[in-house]
C-alpha cells in the first residue's frame, strides 16, 4: 500500500464539501453497497475485515455486529461515539472536521449491514465546530438523497442525527453515553445487558468508533480479507490512524498500517525526538494505557509466548497491535501516544494524569469516586515533599482496591497507567517520597493561582 | 422573570424533538440552545426546559450540574478553557494559564473584572498533537506560544470572536511528513520531516511553536 486510504481525501481542499469529497469517490461505495450487495454480506466483509474497534478496547467490530438479536418489533440503533477525551487522543476530530462525509457514508452502509434505520454521532460537546461540519455534511446527503426515505433510491430509510455532549469524559463509556443520548446524567449502566440487547432507548444498539465506521467503506470496496491483509498483524487488520503528542519533533496523525512498532511511529513518521534528547517513557494509546519504559527488554523466552519473536528487545520494538499490546501488559488503547523525554518527572505526569481522573470520575461508585481522590491526594503529597516511602506502596494498594470494583472500567483505566507507573518508575517515586519533586519539573497550578488560591 | 426561545429556537427545539424516539432525549440538545442564548442556566431557564420537555426540575438540575460544560452560574461574555492535561503540559500548557491569568488579571474558574471573559481549566480537549492551545468559546486556538496567544486576544478584542476565529483558529491539523502526496503516509517508513502539512485554508503555526516551558 503506497497510498493513503482513511485520510486520502485530508488534503483536498474544502474537502468538507459534498461536491470535492464526491469527485474524489465519496459515496461510491454506498451507492454501490446499497444498491447491489445484500446486508448479511456487508456484515461478512467487516467481520473478514478484522477491524479492531478504534475506540481503545480494540473489540473486533463485525462480531460486535454479530451479537445483534432484535426481537420482534424492536428497532436497531446505530451509536456512533465521538465522545473522543481520552488524554493523549486527537484522531476522530480529524475525520470530522476534514472528511465528515466519510463518516457519514460509514453510517449509511453500516445502516443497512445491521438494519438500522436511524444512526446518532454523538460528539463530545466541546467540538462544536465538528458538530457544525457534521450537521452540514448530513444536510448536503440528505439533499442529494443519499438520506432519508429512500437512500440511493431503496426501501430502507436511514437518518443520521448528530447529539452534542456536554463535557464529560465518561459519556466515552458506551452505556454512559447511551444515559446522556437519552438526556440523563453521564453514569455508566450496569452490563448486561449489553448495548447490542438493550442500548439506545432500550432497544438493541451498536456502538462503535468513529474511526471504525469510517473504515467500513474502504473495506467494502476492497473485500474485507484485502483490507485485513494490509495490516502487519494477523487478526488485526486494515490501518489506522496514529497520533503523536508531546516530546516529538513533528507531533500530529499519520495514517499506517497496524502492527508498525512504537519505535518507528515516533523516529520515522513523527520526526524523532525534540531537540534530540533522549526518549524516556511513552504512554501508548491514551493515559489509560500502561506506560511503556524503552529501557525494559520483553521477556518472554517459551517459545510460545505471543512475543516470544520480540524476546530480548525493547518494548517499543514490539508491533503495536491490539494482542500484542495487551501481552506486553499495556493496551494499545486508541493508537494515539503521548511521548516523553528524559525532563520528565514520572511522578508528575502521574499525579497530571490522575487529577483528570478525579475531575472526570463520574462518582456512581465508591471505589472510584475514592479510589481517584485518594491517588491525587497521596501524589500531591510526594510532590510537595510531605511524602513517606510506604505512601508508594499505598498508591498500589488504593488501585488494586479500584480494580474490578465498579460498574464501568473507568476504574481500572485509572488503576492500570497508575500500577504500571509505580512497577515501571518506582525509583522515582522512592526519591519524591524523600525529596519531593524539584521546581524545575514540576506542572503545577499557575503561579497566580498557587498566591490567591483556585483552580 | 420568566424565561423563553426566541420563535426561531423554539422551531429547532420542534425539529430536535423529532430525531429521538422519547421526548427526555431532547434534554441535553435543548439546554444548548438555552444556553447560547441565555449564557447560563438560570433556575428559571430550567423551569421553562421542565415546562417545555415535560420534565421535573430535579431532573433537569441533575443534569445540568452533571456536565461540566453546562454553566448553574453566570459566566462573562467569552469563556477560554485552557488545557493543563499532559499533552498539553509537557509543551507549556502552564505558561499559557500563566499568562492568561496575568492578562485578564483573575484566575482559573473567575471572570475578569469587565466581564469579558471567563477563565476556565479544562481537562484534554482531545487537541494534543497541536499542543499548547485554549479554547475560545465554540473554537480551538492550537499551537500556542504567549504571542501567538496575545495576537488572538488581541484579534478578539479589536475585530470580534468570529473574525478571531476565522484568523487564528485551526481545523484538526494533518501532520503528514511532507512528500510528493499532500497529506499522505505511505507504508514505507517516510523521511522524517520538520514541517507538518497543513491546509491551505489554515493559518501557519508560529515559528517558534517548539519553544518550551522550562
Amino acid at each position: 500500500m503506497s497510498e493513503p486510504l482513511l485520510t486520502s481525501r485530508y488534503g483536498i481542499e474544502e474537502s468538507w464539501k459534498l461536491v470535492n469529497a464526491e469527485r474524489a469517490g465519496a459515496y461510491d461505495v454506498a451507492r454501490r453497497a446499497l444498491t447491489t450487495r445484500q446486508p448479511a454480506e456487508l456484515r461478512e466483509e467487516v467481520k473478514k475485515g478484522n477491524i479492531r474497534g478504534r475506540g481503545g478496547a480494540g473489540f473486533p467490530a463485525g462480531v460486535k455486529w454479530g451479537f445483534l438479536n432484535p426481537q420482534e418489533g424492536e428497532e436497531i440503533y446505530l451509536v456512533i461515539n465521538a465522545d473522543e477525551s481520552e488524554p493523549g487522543t486527537f484522531k476522530d476530530r480529524s475525520i470530522m472536521d476534514l472528511d465528515p462525509h466519510r463518516l457519514v457514508e460509514g453510517a449509511i452502509i453500516s445502516c443497512f449491514a445491521i438494519n438500522a434505520h436511524v444512526a446518532y454521532i454523538y460528539v463530545r460537546g466541546e467540538l462544536a465546530f465538528s458538530v457544525t461540519r457534521l450537521e452540514e455534511a448530513i444536510a448536503e446527503a440528505r439533499q442529494a438523497g443519499y438520506l432519508g426515505q429512500r437512500p440511493f433510491g431503496i426501501d430502507h430509510a436511514i437518518d443520521v442525527h448528530v447529539h452534542s455532549g456536554a463535557g464529560a469524559y465518561i459519556c466515552g463509556e458506551e452505556t454512559a453515553l447511551l444515559n446522556s443520548l437519552e438526556g440523563r446524567r453521564g453514569e455508566p449502566r450496569l452490563k448486561p445487558p449489553f448495548p447490542a440487547v438493550k442500548g439506545a432507548f432500550g432497544m438493541p444498539t451498536i456502538v462503535n468508533n468513529v474511526e471504525t465506521i469510517a473504515s467500513v467503506p474502504d473495506i467494502v470496496a476492497m473485500g474485507g480479507e484485502a483490507w485485513s491483509a494490509l495490516s502487519r498483524l494477523p487478526g488485526d487488520g486494515g490501518i489506522r490512524i496514529y497520533g503523536v503528542s508531546g516530546h516529538v519533533k513533528n507531533p500530529g496523525l499519520f495514517e499506517a498500517p497496524v502492527g508498525i512498532t512504537m519505535r518507528e511511529l515516533i523516529d520515522d513518521y513523527a520526526g524523532g525526538m525534540l531537540g534530540d534528547r533522549p526518549l524516556k517513557a511513552v504512554i501508548p494509546g491514551g493515559s489509560s494505557t500502561p506506560v511503556l519504559d524503552p529501557r525494559r527488554k520483553v521477556d518472554a523466552p517459551q517459545e510460545d509466548h505471543p512475543l516470544h519473536s520480540w524476546h530480548g528487545q525493547s518494548e517499543i520494538d514490539v508491533p503495536m497491535g491490539v494482542d500484542t499490546y495487551r501481552a506486553l501488559g499495556t493496551m494499545l488503547g486508541t493508537c494515539c501516544a503521548i511521548v516523553m523525554d528524559d525532563t520528565v518527572n514520572m511522578v508528575e505526569a502521574c499525579r497530571n494524569l490522575m487529577r483528570f481522573y478525579k475531575h472526570e470520575s463520574c462518582g456512581q461508585c465508591t471505589p472510584c469516586r475514592e479510589g481517584t481522590g485518594w491517588l491525587v491526594d497521596v501524589l500531591d503529597n510526594l510532590c510537595n515533599g510531605r511524602g513517606k516511602p510506604e505512601d508508594v506502596d499505598l498508591l498500589v494498594n488504593v488501585s488494586n482496591n479500584m480494580m474490578g470494583n465498579t460498574i464501568c472500567a473507568f476504574a481500572d483505566g485509572t488503576a492500570m497507567p497508575m500500577l504500571g507507573m509505580v512497577q515501571k518508575f518506582r525509583e522515582e517515586f522512592m526519591d519524591a517520597a524523600i525529596h519531593g519533586v524539584p521546581d524545575g519539573v514540576r506542572h503545577d497550578a499557575s503561579a497566580r493561582s498557587l498566591v490567591e488560591g483556585g483552580a | 422573570m420568566a424565561f423563553a426561545l426566541t420563535p426561531e429556537r423554539e422551531k429547532q427545539v420542534d425539529d430536535i424533538v423529532t430525531r429521538y424516539p422519547e421526548r427526555r432525549a431532547a434534554l441535553l440538545p435543548v439546554l444548548w440552545l438555552c444556553q447560547r442564548q441565555n449564557g447560563w442556566l438560570s433556575p428559571e431557564v430550567v423551569e421553562y426546559v421542565a415546562e417545555r420537555l415535560e420534565l421535573s426540575t430535579a431532573i433537569i438540575q441533575g443534569v445540568v450540574t452533571f456536565y461540566t460544560m453546562f454553566f448553574d452560574a453566570p459566566v462573562g461574555e467569552n469563556v477560554i478553557w485552557v488545557c493543563r492535561t499532559l499533552s498539553c503540559d509537557l509543551r507549556g500548557g502552564k505558561a499559557i494559564q500563566d499568562h492568561l491569568e496575568t492578562k485578564l488579571g483573575c484566575t482559573a474558574g473567575h471572570t475578569s473584572s469587565d466581564g469579558k471573559f471567563t477563565l476556565l481549566k479544562a481537562e484534554c480537549l482531545a487537541a494534543c498533537g497541536q499542543a499548547p492551545m485554549v479554547q475560545i468559546n465554540d473554537y480551538y486556538y492550537e499551537n500556542l506560544n504567549v504571542e501567538r496567544l496575545d495576537r488572538i486576544l488581541d484579534a478578539h478584542a479589536t475585530k470580534g470572536g468570529e473574525a478571531a476565529a476565522a484568523e487564528f483558529s485551526t481545523f484538526a491539523s494533518f501532520g503528514a511528513p511532507s512528500g510528493s502526496n499532500r497529506g499522505a503516509v505511505t507504508s514505507a517508513p517516510p523521511p522524517p520531516s520538520k514541517e507538518a502539512v497543513r491546509l491551505a485554508s489554515q493559518p501557519p503555526p508560529a515559528a517558534d511553536t517548539t519553544g518550551e516551558e522550562s
